[in-house]
């Protein structure tokens, strides 16, 4: 790099540097490129947010009147029953409400070398998916009788996930300890050991419960679906698990992702959590062909992971750390947030917008922000 | 196949053929075996028989066919023409019945006689019987997208026109009078069914198709002001006002009078100027806001101790009913009577004439309604080559989008009835046909498009397009500005938060809302906001001490705290009275808010 762009450092972001150092002449006197990167420095003080500038309450306007024109409907895709994605509205007020469970969770797991060609990619697939007891058996009864229950297997659908009978005996012994299993070929016969089970509702129970038993795959992911994007292939699923996911060794652990942000942040930290809230909000609005600047969105993500945490723009989250008593008690519950002040005396300063125009007073942004001030004696009388 | 037999939706038994047992007991209602009232339906899908004869069903007559054949023949119509035969001998006869909607699925009926087959199980009388009866006042309407006729007759119910011929003795709320109403030239068979002679609602006028200077952007209207002057689309406004005399506990009982100047709450006297002696005000007075319709006082309202000994008129309260704000007229009509419980009832009718103005709303019969946007001198409007001024002029933007064919036919026929003397027959699906009547407008003399040659009536310049006129009947909508404008500078404010009342009738305020609060913080506009926001502001002495709420006394023109006394600094601070309310209501809730002083700068 030129030192004399060097010197810049400190002034400009290494973003604009970059981009000076890339569009100069390759012959370029030494003042000439100062006068260029101090015309710079001019244009980027320019070009910031002034102080006094509502940038909150701009983005919270610049994101929600484009909020008004987006469609509630849910996006489909083409063949897949139950692979539907919650988009427009809906999604941005489940990020932004920081819900922990959120409606569709879904992931984009790119794979290495020889599998993103394609290699093997049915099989991968379908290693992922979460396989329960369910997906493998032919049939499963109970003899009234003798109170045993009976599961009969698929034979095909074991080879496909590369389990035998006695292996998924022995995972089911787990789940159900006060069953003797006994491997017959492709049955498995599961026989109470004590003889007091005499309730057959209690066997009906037991019934449902090993059905979900889980067997191969990844815990979580529902539903996979490999994909060609432009010259590879990808898997997309419906369900999430990002930390098993990356932890197999086909996935190329710098490019998978997932939507729910909490889960992001919670095995990758929170700046990746912010990242991904600012991704996944743009990505929604981006969908609906509307045009909000990114930076509204960073500012909202930047807010809500203050906190070393994602906490949402509810009550209990963003708005509950707010120092006002006031600007609490108007955004929800009043009664509560006025109560518990009083518990406690609170002190509220006045600091902040809502509470200023609650009582009248000049709000502290832009012009109200200045005040005047003279210092005694430096005005002469007359 | 045996099938369950519902009757008015409760199990009554099995039919082995169900079809024959529907065929049976049609033909015994036809008949007259069993009641008309009777719908019987076999319902396939379910192999259930629903046989209902309970109220609040929908239902509609039809002619029944049979082979292939009306029942109702020509000789059947010739009897009906000469009075021989009614509407309920054809359905004793059974010629036709009613159906409801669900025996309507064992129909299949047909438009008209000549779309006859032997499938075919009833006929429509007429297709028009599918509209409704507004919706069939609606000229050519089969031309048109249903979502028009609608708004065509929703326009029309809120016509004004002469609602009813004793209105001069009714004392109606809110009546509106077209003057002078006429009968369209362009009309539908329900125009003559309806007695539409009777209680017309609209006038025809000569309309054409072009923009004026941007006045009649986004469906609003150009008018002809001689036209007005004419008496276009004048109305006049009715409104009563009603008062009677209340009689309360303890044989105290409201006067109708001229109140006494000592009564509690008397106007000025020239408030009651136009009162005669008894209290009531004189036909054909000229009343403004504020003044007194009909005088009246009420006895006091909480009696105690020795005032009940007492009664003399001082004590007794003005309750005059007065004209309110905005309201003007003349009186009309004076009618003393008694109510149900023998108190005297006192009713004024006040009336206003209303000459069309800028933002009163006028439609034509396609669910095209807009308001005028300018009211032009007959000079400066375009005329035709023949000297013809349109009345109105109508924008050409507000036909692609909307497709109301039949607006444009209308004027078209409109222009042939009153060239040729006559009315047009626009009934929908059986209407003159739009050739006809451009051939008979050729005829006529014009072209046969319904264009002419226009000038600029400010120019006199001819126009390079040839403009589209014709006669339409249009209606005058009861929504009128004089009813709505609004404006406030300064007002009544509310008594709980001092704020301004909410309101056209109250004289209120345009509320700046929480939205609109946000704009102006995003705008860094802090100070603008303070000064928008301070309707209620209040300054509430406030003890340095303990921070609570300070007593001033204005007349002592001394300041004390309640609990620390009157040796304590006391400040006034400017707030918002909705916050020292604020902090009022929070004391109910034994929440004590103190406030901390400091110096601002």
């Amino acid at each position: 790099m030129d030192p004399i762009i060097k010197e810049y450092k400190d002034k400009l972001p290494e973003k604009v540097l970059a981009e000076i150092e890339a569009n100069i002449p390759a012959r370029i006197s030494q003042t000439k490129l100062r006068e260029i990167m101090e015309l710079t420095v001019v244009e980027y003080g320019r070009m910031k947010v002034e102080a006094g500038e509502s940038v909150g309450l701009v983005s919270a306007e610049s994101i929600g009147e484009p909020g008004t024109q987006m469609t509630l409907n849910t996006f489909h895709f083409a063949g897949v029953a139950e692979m539907n994605v919650t988009v427009g509205l809906p999604r941005i007020i489940e990020i932004l409400d920081g819900r922990k469970e959120i409606k569709t969770p879904m992931m984009e797991i790119y794979l290495r070398k020889p599998y993103s060609s394609g290699k093997d990619i049915k099989q991968i697939a379908a290693n992922i998916k979460e396989t329960t007891l369910v997906d493998i058996i032919a049939e499963i009864s109970i003899t009234v009788s003798e109170l045993v229950l009976e599961v009969t297997f698929n034979e095909a659908k074991l080879k496909e996930f590369s389990v035998t009978a006695s292996s998924v005996a022995k995972l089911l012994q787990k789940s159900v300890g006060s069953f003797t299993i006994t491997v017959d070929g492709l049955r498995l016969v599961l026989k109470p050991k004590t003889k007091d089970l005499k309730n057959l509702n209690e066997l009906y129970r037991i019934k449902e419960k090993i059905k979900e038993t889980f067997i191969a795959g990844i815990k979580g992911i529902k539903q996979v679906l490999p994909v060609k994007r432009e010259e590879e292939f990808i898997v997309i699923t419906a369900g999430s698990n990002l930390k098993d996911v990356l932890k197999l060794e086909f996935v190329d652990e710098e490019r998978t992702t997932t939507n729910d942000v909490f889960e992001i942040a919670s095995v990758l930290g929170v700046e990746a959590g912010r990242q991904a809230l600012i991704n996944e909000v743009f990505k929604v609005i981006e969908n609906q062909g509307l045009n909000v600047d990114i930076r509204h969105i960073m500012l909202v993500a930047d807010a809500m992971c203050a906190g070393g945490v994602i906490r949402g723009i509810t009550r209990t989250g963003v708005v509950s750390e707010k120092s006002s008593v006031l600007a609490r008690a108007s955004f929800e519950t009043p009664i509560k947030h006025v109560i518990n002040a009083s518990l406690i005396g609170e002190v509220d300063y006045l600091t902040s917008v809502v509470e200023n125009v609650m009582i009248n007073q000049p709000v502290p942004v832009g012009t109200g922000m200045a005040g005047l001030m003279v210092k005694p004696g430096s005005v002469e009388k007359k | 196949m045996t099938s369950e037999v519902y009757m008015n939706g409760k199990f009554v038994g099995n039919v082995d053929d169900p079809i024959a047992f529907v065929n049976q007991v049609r033909g015994e209602r036809r008949k007259g075996m069993v009641s008309n009232n009777l719908n019987i339906t076999y319902v396939q899908e379910s192999n259930e028989i629903k046989i209902e004869a309970s109220k609040g069903r929908v239902r509609r007559p039809l002619i029944i066919v049979k082979d292939g054949v009306s029942l109702l023949t020509p000789g059947h119509i010739k009897q009906l023409e000469n009075n021989e035969l009614t509407w309920d001998d054809l359905i004793k006869h059974g010629i036709i019945e009613y159906l409801d909607a669900l025996e309507e699925d064992n129909a299949l009926v047909a438009f008209f006689e000549e779309d006859l087959t032997s499938e075919h199980t009833h006929l429509e009388i007429s297709p028009l019987s599918m509209v409704s009866i507004t919706t069939s006042l609606v000229p050519y309407g089969n031309f048109n997208q249903s979502t028009r006729l609608n708004a065509g007759s929703k326009n029309q119910k809120q016509a004004l026109g002469f609602y009813a011929a004793n209105y001069l003795v009714r004392m109606d709320m809110d009546v509106n009078l077209l003057l002078n109403p006429q009968m369209p030239i362009v009309q539908s068979i329900t125009h003559e069914i309806s007695n539409y002679a009777k209680h017309p609602a609209g006038q025809n006028v000569v309309v054409a198709v072009m923009s004026y200077e941007g006045y009649n952007m986004e469906d609003s209207i150009i008018i002809n002001k001689a036209s007005i002057e004419r008496g276009l689309a004048r109305s006049i406004y009715y409104r009563p006002m009603i008062t009677e005399e209340l009689r309360y506990a303890g044989g105290l009982i409201d006067e109708i009078c001229v109140p006494d100047k000592d009564v509690k709450g008397y106007r000025s006297e020239k408030d009651y100027k136009y009162l005669e002696g008894d209290g009531i005000i004189y036909p054909e007075a000229l009343v403004k806001e504020g003044d007194v319709v009909i005088g009246k006082t009420s006895p006091p309202r909480f009696l105690s101790g020795m005032d009940e000994y007492n009664l003399a008129s001082s004590t007794r309260r003005e309750s005059s009913t007065t004209l309110k704000h905005g309201e003007q007229g003349v009186i009309d009509f004076v009618l003393l009577t008694e109510n149900e419980e023998g108190n005297k009832l006192v009713q004024v009718r006040i009336r206003e004439q209303r000459i069309p103005e800028v933002g009163d709303k006028f439609t034509s019969r396609h669910g095209q309604k807009g308001v005028i946007g300018l009211i032009v001198n007959p000079t400066d409007l375009p005329f035709s080559a023949s000297g013809i001024v349109p009345d109105i002029i109508f924008s050409p933007h507000g036909i692609p989008s909307r497709m109301t064919v039949s607006h444009l036919i209308e004027m078209v026929g409109g222009k042939v009835g009153s060239l040729a003397g006559r009315y047009i027959n626009g009934t929908s699906f059986d209407c003159e046909g739009e050739q006809a009547l451009r051939e008979e407008l050729l005829s006529l003399g014009f072209r046969e498009n319904g264009t002419e040659t226009m000038y600029n009536g400010q120019t006199g310049e001819k126009f390079h397009a040839r403009i589209f006129v014709g006669n339409m009947y249009y209606l005058k909508l009861k929504h009128m500005v004089a009813n709505k404008i609004h404006s406030r500078a300064r007002g009544p404010i509310q008594l709980l938060t001092r704020q301004p009342t909410e309101g056209r009738a109250k004289e209120g305020g345009l509320r700046l809302g929480e939205m609109e609060k946000d704009t102006f913080v995003a705008h860094g506009a802090a100070l603008l906001l303070k000064e928008r926001f301070n309707s209620d502001k209040t300054f509430v002495p406030v003890c340095e001490t303990c921070g609570s709420i300070a007593i001033k006394d204005e007349y002592k023109n001394i300041s004390y705290c309640p609990s620390c006394g009157d040796s304590v600094d006391i400040n006034e601070v400017e707030m918002s009275y909705a916050f020292k309310l604020l902090m009022d209501e929070l004391k109910s809730l034994c929440i004590y808010p103190t406030l901390k002083l400091k110096n601002k700068y």
